[in-house]
């Protein structure tokens, strides 16, 4: 290797080298195969929409665009509209959302930064074991613990203590089920998605723009609210509208707690139901094949909300990780 | 930002605000953790009383007599994990190293997005995807069904925490290989995957934790059963169903099972939780934030 030569002679390596251009039948066959699964998620997720409105295709030519506005709900007479369960989604989920978001925006804005380190760790740690246990096991403490405390307790001092009951939203008697009671055991699902994503924003948030604020005298607090929580407000954000994904698919928990009754009532005491919930309840009870369709139908409008909701959640918290990395 | 003048006075009252926020943040924290604490203590209460042998080994007994077990249920479970692990972790796996290595690609971009979303698509979506695609067609629930759903559901979990665990192992490493002669799908399988080997099990011990717990996605598929049954072609019993059927019931007995189930459920969540927070802890090296 005398002379060895100069780096800028050295030929490039030729685009069907074996090991660097991929041209070897084993790097071929890697790169298919790989490439075949990356697509199949794609595949995937536009079979199951296809599958999906199939399913409700019957019910949706059948009442068209007044399936999302009729109260009707007559397997008899096969008349079905999905207003009383948009209501309820929409409601529930919003109110879960208006419970869980500032209370997991408070945690994880304690992990970040006032959080002692030995407990970060095991505090996150608990946070994130909320979204490992089971709807259906949600559900099962909400039916035996949950409901007899909102009926015995909160629900008599929202009404009478704090005398809401004069308000139509607060009116009518206290069973329990309720579209209350729905809206705070999704509240309760929804807390450890929102918090893990706002932590996960918060502690992308640079040091240099803690310590400016710091530098000028600001109090910790101050420093939180005008140099951290605006800096990471779009990805905050983002999370909010992911638990609001969450929360509008539930389906066990709610199905166990929101009394499932077709009706569209302004009190939350009510029973009231959602789009998913109606699915999983009458699924086994429909009678003809318009009922099962109007139930795939409700299905359907599910996942064309979610998949929006999902989208624009998934690009907001994408939208700064880009700006981050930029 | 907004500029303040600063005055003892209005020192002393931004200090107190201070105060006050810190409290109320640590407030929170606490609050959060509160529904977790007493939901595991009720778990305990109601359900380890009728937690025994019986319980793992003997099938459902009929409403009026006392005693009987979930053994058909446990099992169940099981399968419905396993054909939903057998498409899961492939298709997963290799789709998360397509994203890590083909990081750039406009494929990749649309790929990742799209997995996204899928995996924020309510479970009981995935229930009506499989029952019109598998019940449908030949007219009677069955464990394929279900475990298709489930094994829907894994995908892009499994994706995501692929790539995520590829793109640690360290550029120099691959580059070593390919130094060596090693053409790029050996390097990507026998240096790459096996060093994110133990990231790629937390995750699929994550995913297995998460969709181990569904019901949505059953409830039409794999339907439930009462009796023993492994086929693949037939309904199946499942914890979590089992769980939902017992909690509407209005049999004090069939509760008490429904509480044993779900501490028997949370237990297997909880243990592949903390083994996946093992496994991922000492591969870091210690605590890290």
């Amino acid at each position: 290797m005398a002379g060895a030569p100069a780096p800028a002679e050295q030929p490039a390596p030729p685009d069907d080298s074996p090991t660097l251009g991929g041209g070897s039948v084993g790097d071929r066959v890697y790169r298919t195969l790989t490439t075949a699964f990356a697509v199949a998620i794609p595949v995937l997720l536009a079979f199951i929409t296809f599958e999906v409105v199939a399913a409700a295709w019957p019910a949706l030519r059948r009442f068209g665009f007044g399936f999302l506005t009729s109260s009707a709900w007559d397997p008899q007479r096969e008349l079905f509209g999905a207003a009383p369960m948009i209501y309820g989604t929409v409601v529930s989920s919003v109110l879960a959302l208006i419970l869980a978001a500032p209370l997991a925006l408070g945690v994880a804005i304690f992990l970040s930064e006032f959080c002692p380190r030995w407990l970060r760790q095991p505090l996150s740690f608990l946070v994130d074991l909320l979204a490992a246990i089971p709807s259906v096991v949600y559900g099962l403490w909400g039916m035996f613990f949950l409901l007899p405390i909102l009926r015995e307790k909160v629900m008599p001092f929202l009404a009478t203590t704090l005398g809401l009951a004069r308000t139509p939203f607060f009116s009518g008697p206290a069973y329990g089920n309720s579209m209350l009671a729905a809206a705070v055991i999704l509240a309760i699902m929804i807390l450890p998605y929102i918090s893990a994503v706002s932590r996960e924003v918060l502690m992308a948030v640079p040091r240099s723009q803690r310590e400016a604020a710091l530098a000028m005298g600001a109090t910790r607090w101050e420093m939180i609210r005008d140099a951290v929580v605006p800096y990471a407000r779009t990805g905050i954000l983002g999370g909010v509208i992911l638990g609001l994904g969450r929360a509008l698919g539930e389906t066990m928990a709610v199905t166990m707690l929101i009394g499932n009754r077709h009706e569209i009532s302004p009190s939350l005491f009510a029973p009231g139901y959602t789009l998913a919930s109606v699915i999983a309840n009458e699924f086994a009870e429909a009678t003809n094949e318009l009922h099962t369709s109007a139930l795939m139908a409700c299905g359907a409008v599910l996942l064309v909300v979610t998949l929006v909701v999902n989208g624009i959640a998934r690009w907001l918290v994408w939208s700064v990780a880009r700006e981050q990395k930029a | 930002m907004t500029v303040r003048a600063v005055s003892p006075r209005s020192l002393r009252r931004r200090r107190a605000l201070n105060l006050v926020m810190s409290g109320l943040m640590g407030l929170a924290a606490v609050l959060a953790t509160l529904p977790l604490i007493l939901l595991l203590g009720h778990l305990l209460r109601e359900g380890a009383s009728s937690i025994d042998l019986a319980f793992f080994t003997r099938m459902p007994k009929p409403v009026g007599e006392s005693g009987g077990g979930m053994a058909n249920a446990i099992v169940g479970t099981l399968i419905l994990v396993g054909i939903a692990g057998a498409i899961g972790l492939p298709v997963g796996i290799g789709a998360g190293l397509y994203l890590a290595e083909q990081r750039r690609a406009r494929l990749a971009t649309g790929v990742r997005f799209l997995s996204d979303v899928l995996n924020g698509l309510p479970s009981i979506v995935m229930g009506i995807f499989a029952w019109h695609f598998l019940v449908r067609p030949v007219g009677h629930f069955s464990a394929l069904a279900g475990g298709v759903a489930l094994g829907a559901m894994m995908i892009p979990l499994v994706t995501r925490a692929t790539e995520e665990m590829v793109l640690t192992v360290p550029t120099s490493l691959r580059e070593a290989a390919l130094a060596l002669g090693y053409p790029r799908w050996r390097t990507s399988v026998s240096i790459v995957l096996r060093t994110a080997l133990p990231g790629i099990v937390t995750a699929a011990l994550v995913a297995v934790a998460r969709i181990a717990g569904e019901t949505a996605p059953l409830l039409f598929t794999a339907f439930g059963n009462h009796y023993w049954s492994v086929a693949l072609d037939q309904p199946i019993a499942s914890l979590p169903h089992q769980i939902y059927t017992y909690a509407k019931s209005p049999y004090d007995d069939w509760h008490r099972l429904a509480w044993a189930a779900a501490l028997v459920l949370i237990g297997l969540v909880l243990a592949i939780s903390l083994v996946a927070r093992f496994v991922t802890r000492s591969r870091h090296g210690g605590v890290g934030d």
